[in-house]
């Protein structure tokens, strides 16, 4: 019984066989072939139907929108110019393999070389053309496995075409070797709630069919446990399940004190998901997907009717929606398309949006229309703000549409030293705790050679959202949580503690911080808190809080 | 040989799945038909390879060409056409 350790993802805990995800082929040798033409023809073209007879059977298994984009890959595979190409190799004498890859990589190139959407359908045609070479080659295609039975799936890392295609029913949990806490895998782990372990550096040598436990909560891997570890994890997926199953309440501490937990969405499609897990409203509405793989802006009436269908899920209840954030990973050609060497520094969030002044005004207009027109309790908020300037901007912009709650996002740590003076002006203010801890730690949130660094967990962190908790009181303004920490149910007891009024996170954590929360009085929160920001660093920090929640601690401070 | 121009509808362009959509029937017309953006060079419009390397946008104008003349090859303009116009994004 061996154990690795990872960054977990979320509380859950798994058991079962590993799966693992095969590895992409090295590029075919470019040989002569032994095989006279007619028979490399018919090899080719029999790869090529089979693996688009596959990517359509699949397609018509996942349904939605992962059906239009695989049997868009089966069309791929059976493409008339690509076929010309694959021809005019194997009448030069070259292999299936060589001719197939040689084919595909030319037109692979040329979609590269577009960049933008077209760059990324490059990737799509990598997997066909893998897998066209796979069956040449009779070797298993690179992807996710299936086994025919509930597995654990190990990868170095999932590509976002691999995890649309994941069929929850069978995979029991997630490892990989690489990525951070917020990668692809993780983001996807998180919003559907699948057991996860990120940045396992064993994992490459685990195997098909080996036993593991993967306990999230804990970040640790246990290969062949024994049956008693097994015995107790299953005992602890099924009181998981009677917490997801328990009744939804609205969030509040052991002594009352109301702790509205909300939902961090990035499309009205997921608003009733949310509202079903007991979401109290939206603490974070990201609007970037609205201009995502846009060359032009949406217009105000595509963005009204958006808006409007996200405030319809939430009558009665508060909902934050964020003006677009562009720029650094996200970034946008109509906003801002210079090159930057540090774009994480550079022209984004409420920058970009005053570089581009109507872009703001118009999705401020959007918004207005909406908020009219429905009864949720719209607030808006502007993304890194990091001058009490830029915050006096913004409230004037949002007043100038009549919007009730223009507030801040706390991101930069200029706005949270400062924000005794940024919530002079601002309506209320939303701490995002990934941004803020990636520019206290100045550390490459998107970096996996840094990643270490990025734990929210950190006391300079805890300490500056202390400040904006602090400011919050002093002024009587809502400061809100809406970063990946408020989903850690012991890192939302000490955020609450520091000063946090309403925690916002993936719909996935609202059961396990919800019961978290009832644990504690808000005396308590505020000694677990107190016991982190003592801390030295962040590993220390947790322990000190997790040691602060023990009985014993409890009574040794109440007495 | 029968040909039409007309406006992109889509608001994402042909690519994704107005390009499968298109790709698809002109596959299914069952005779040579091209597709040219501008004055660019025509491709082969039952390659969804060819369709979605032309990095035609939303306003762009095609010009589509079917191998043939008569009803037949106007009812198969039509069809592709229509598709072309047609804002598949807005659902």
């Amino acid at each position: 019984m061996t154990a690795f350790q990872g960054i977990g993802i979320g509380q859950g805990i798994a058991v079962g066989p590993v799966a693992r995800m095969a590895d992409p082929l090295p590029a075919p040798a470019d040989v002569a072939s032994t095989l006279d033409l007619a028979t490399e023809t018919e090899r080719a073209n029999t790869s090529l139907a089979a693996v688009a007879r596959e990517l359509e059977a699949r397609g018509a298994a996942a349904g939605g929108a992962a059906r239009d984009v695989l049997e868009a890959q089966a069309m791929m595979a059976e493409d008339p110019t690509l076929a010309e190409e694959i021809a005019t190799r194997l009448a030069d004498g070259k292999t299936a393999e060589w001719a197939v890859h040689a084919a595909f990589a030319s037109f692979r190139d040329q979609l590269a070389a577009m960049g933008g959407y077209l760059g990324e359908r490059a990737a799509d045609l990598d997997d066909v053309s893998q897998r066209v070479i796979a069956d040449l080659m009779g070797v298993p295609a690179p992807g996710v496995p299936s086994p025919g039975h509930p597995f654990i799936l190990v990868a170095r890392d999932l590509a976002p075409a691999d995890t649309a295609l994941l069929d929850l029913d069978l995979v029991l949990g997630l490892v990989t070797s690489d990525g951070g806490p917020t990668s692809h895998t993780a983001i996807l782990a998180r919003e559907k709630s699948i057991v996860a372990i990120v940045g396992v550096v064993g994992a490459a040598e685990l195997t098909d069919g080996t036993t593991l436990v993967v306990d999230a909560a804990a970040g640790e891997v246990t290969v062949d446990p024994t049956p008693e570890l097994i015995a107790a994890t299953e005992q602890r997926i099924a009181d998981r399940l009677a917490l997801v199953n328990a009744p939804v309440v609205p969030g509040a501490l052991a002594d009352g004190t109301p702790v509205p937990l909300l939902a961090n969405l990035g499309s009205a499609e997921h608003a009733d998901a949310a509202a079903e897990l007991g979401a109290e409203g939206v603490g974070l509405f990201r609007t970037e997907f609205l201009f995502l793989d846009q060359a032009l802006a949406p217009t105000v009436e595509q963005q009204r009717a958006h808006y409007e269908k996200l405030l319809n899920a939430f009558p009665g209840q508060k909902v934050v929606v964020r003006v677009l954030d562009a720029g650094a990973d996200k970034p946008l050609a109509f906003l801002n398309d210079a090159h930057e060497d540090n774009p994480a520094l550079g022209l984004r969030g409420l920058r970009a949006l005053r570089a581009s002044e109507d872009i703001l005004r118009e999705q401020l207009t959007a918004l207005a229309q909406a908020d009219a027109a429905t009864d949720a309790d719209l607030w808006v908020m502007a993304p890194m703000v990091s001058t009490v300037e830029e915050t006096k901007y913004f409230m004037a912009i949002a007043a100038e549409y009549g919007l009730k709650t223009p507030g801040v996002m706390v991101e930069v740590p200029s706005s949270a030293l400062l924000a005794d003076r940024v919530l002079a002006h601002a309506g209320f203010a939303s701490i995002g705790t990934n941004d803020l801890t990636q520019y206290t730690l100045a550390a490459d949130r998107l970096l996996g050679s840094v990643g270490a660094f990025q734990d929210p967990w950190h006391p300079a962190v805890l300490r500056l959202v202390q400040l904006v908790g602090e400011a919050g009181q002093h002024h009587g303004k809502p400061v809100g949580i809406c970063g990946e920490a408020a989903a850690d149910p012991l890192l939302a007891v000490v955020l609450v503690g520091l000063g946090a009024t309403t925690l916002s996170m993936s719909p996935s954590a609202l059961a396990d911080v919800r019961h978290s929360l009832q644990q504690y009085t808000l005396d308590d929160a505020r000694r677990i808190a107190a016991a982190a920001l003592a801390a030295d660093g962040a590993a220390e920090a947790r322990a000190a809080a997790t040691a602060a929640t023990t009985p014993e601690m409890k009574e040794a401070t109440s007495s | 040989m029968a040909t039409r121009t007309v406006r992109i509808g889509s608001s994402h362009g042909l690519h994704a799945r107005p390009a499968k959509l298109f790709t698809q029937a002109a596959k299914d017309a069952g005779v040579p038909v091209t597709i040219a953006k501008g004055s660019g060079k025509p491709v082969n419009a039952a390659s969804i390879l060819g369709v979605i390397a032309l990095a035609v946008e939303h306003g762009d104008y095609v010009t589509l060409s079917v191998d043939g003349e008569g009803a037949a090859a106007e009812g198969t303009l039509d069809t592709l056409s229509e598709l072309l116009v047609t804002d598949h994004d807005e659902q």
